[in-house]
């Protein structure tokens, strides 16, 4: 055929790079993934003969361990590489390390890095290179993690059915939250109602703009959300977000307590959301900060999908790694 | 798999297999399982999406009917086993269900709606294997259009069907596709 192969079917940098339908096709394959997750012989043969490198230069539990779970059960082999103990340490360039490590004839990098782009950069420079490694965005800084996204959408559609209709509220750390970028896009493509909670002090500068532009609300009072005073009504998805200390110069909000007293999901709130939305479920990419964003009481709640969360996160990186490796064709139907 | 339809295939198709032809076939399939396995003790009838689902269940019926016990239909993706998954573009996962959870000792009927290369069946056979150790497992198509690429051959066969690479063979069936049940073939040399 002359029809142009979508670009789209060699990186995964972003879920704008996907349409709905591809985020449909990854979610509908993650399904079938997860079977293999419940099977006692955890192989299948797909990926056999295929390498995926982890480069990361953040640390990362469960990203990088279910990259490499994933790519391990399909049957590719994995390697790992951080960013402390490979020569970056030496001074070695991003540049550098990405053309070396494509030099050596990986089909993917899944990358992880502090910099808003990082992985974007990398994939044009082995574009231009025409080496035809594949790029996995897992997280670059306040930018966008599109396998977090797409596991939150998993996750949510499996206990709730679908997310078309539902009310979403997002609460917590949005300025420094990739997590809250990528959700944004995929839960616009499903067909989610989405609210955005966030003290002044956290909100991105211009949110008002991009709330009307993209068509999601934006409120300072968790527990006005919680009550159902705002469009949309009580939300039937609560995802909170990682206050990230570590992208914190001080002064986004005076205590600790006070940004939980605001913002945290309490006991007090959990029982109010509870009564609110009996069906409603929470959320958290992880890792928690318990006592501070969220209490123990809620992460622990038969409503919390957090575990669930990590678990889908396999099976979802299996149908990312799938869809984009599988086939020299790109994807399709 | 069967061929996927094409705007130009009822141009000059024609039918080979009609509702009552497909039925009796099913039904002669469905005795000729019974006899090889004597009974339908440990009986599990799997088939392969899309189609090979829809016949599965149709055959389980049968068996079941005529043996007065139930005899468990699921069904056996084979995608992630494919070996042209480099050469097409990625097809998103069919379900798998394994009725029972397990295929341990178990006779195994795998049902397909056609019959062509044999590399559905391979990539089944690898699939199957995955989940444990069948005591034997057999071989149910509708039809068998010939042109194999491997050793491998069905146990039951609704009908043999000679074609040339060129023509198409498809299969449409009601709970499936909406439509009467039917086998044509379409294309060719004229």
């Amino acid at each position: 055929m002359s029809a142009p192969e979508p670009r789209a079917a060699r990186h995964l940098l972003s879920v704008a790079d996907l349409d709905a339908a591809a985020v449909r096709r990854i979610l509908d394959t993650a399904v079938e993934m997860q079977e293999v997750q419940r099977r006692q012989v955890k192989k299948i043969p797909t990926l056999r003969g295929r390498t995926v490198i982890n480069l990361f230069f953040e640390d990362s539990t469960r990203t990088r361990s279910s990259f490499e779970i994933a790519g391990k059960w399909m049957s590719a082999d994995t390697i790992n590489i951080t960013g402390k103990g490979s020569s970056t340490s030496k001074g070695e360039s991003l540049r550098d390390t990405a053309l070396t490590i494509a030099a050596m004839g990986v089909d993917a990098i899944v990358m992880r890095h502090g910099a808003s782009g990082a992985a974007h950069q990398v994939a044009r420079w082995l574009d231009e290179l025409g080496t035809g490694t594949s790029v996995v965005n897992a997280g670059d800084g306040t930018h966008e993690h599109p396998t977090q996204a797409l596991l939150d959408a998993y996750t949510v559609e499996r206990r709730l059915g679908s997310l078309d209709g539902r009310h979403v509220a997002i609460v917590g750390d949005v300025t420094h939250s990739r997590v809250f970028r990528s959700n944004l896009l995929s839960l616009a493509m499903l067909g989610a109602q989405v609210t955005v909670v966030a003290p002044p002090t956290l909100m991105p500068s211009g949110a008002s703009a991009w709330a009307e532009r993209d068509g999601f609300t934006l409120s300072h009072d968790l527990d006005a959300v919680l009550a159902g005073e705002v469009a949309g009504g009580v939300p039937d998805v609560l995802m909170m977000l990682r206050v990230q200390r570590e992208r914190m110069s001080g002064g986004y909000f005076p205590t600790p307590r006070e940004y939980t007293i605001g913002y945290g999901l309490t006991r007090d709130r959990l029982a109010a959301f509870t009564a609110a939305s009996p069906h409603g479920v929470i959320c958290h990419p992880g890792p928690m900060n318990r006592g501070l964003e969220i209490a123990a009481d809620a992460a622990d709640a038969a409503s919390s999908l957090v575990l669930d969360q990590v678990s889908a996160g396999v099976a979802v990186r299996m149908s990312v790694l799938y869809h984009l490796l599988a086939s020299e064709e790109g994807a399709s139907a | 798999m069967a061929d996927m339809p094409r705007p130009d295939s009822t141009i000059d198709a024609r039918e080979v297999l009609s509702e009552s032809d497909i039925a009796r076939a099913l039904k002669r399939i469905a005795h000729e399982v019974l006899e090889q396995s004597r009974g339908a003790d440990d009986l599990v009838i799997l088939g392969i999406p899309t189609r090979g689902v829809e016949l599965a269940r149709r055959l389980a019926a049968l068996i079941t009917e005529i043996e007065g016990r139930e005899v468990l239909a699921g069904s056996l993706d084979v995608t992630m086993y494919r070996d042209d998954l480099r050469a097409q573009p990625t097809r998103a996962a069919q379900e798998t269900q394994i009725p029972g959870g397990g295929v341990d000792g178990l006779v195994v009927v795998l049902v397909d709606d056609v019959l062509y290369s044999g590399r559905t069946v391979r990539a089944a056979l690898d699939a199957l294997a995955d989940y444990g150790r069948p005591r034997a497992v057999r071989l149910a198509v509708l039809v068998d259009r010939g042109h194999r690429e491997l050793p491998i051959r069905a146990d039951h066969v609704g009908k043999n069907l000679p074609t040339s690479h060129s023509e198409r063979v498809s299969v449409r069936l009601r709970g499936y596709d909406d439509e009467a049940d039917s086998v044509t073939i379409s294309g060719g040399a004229r």
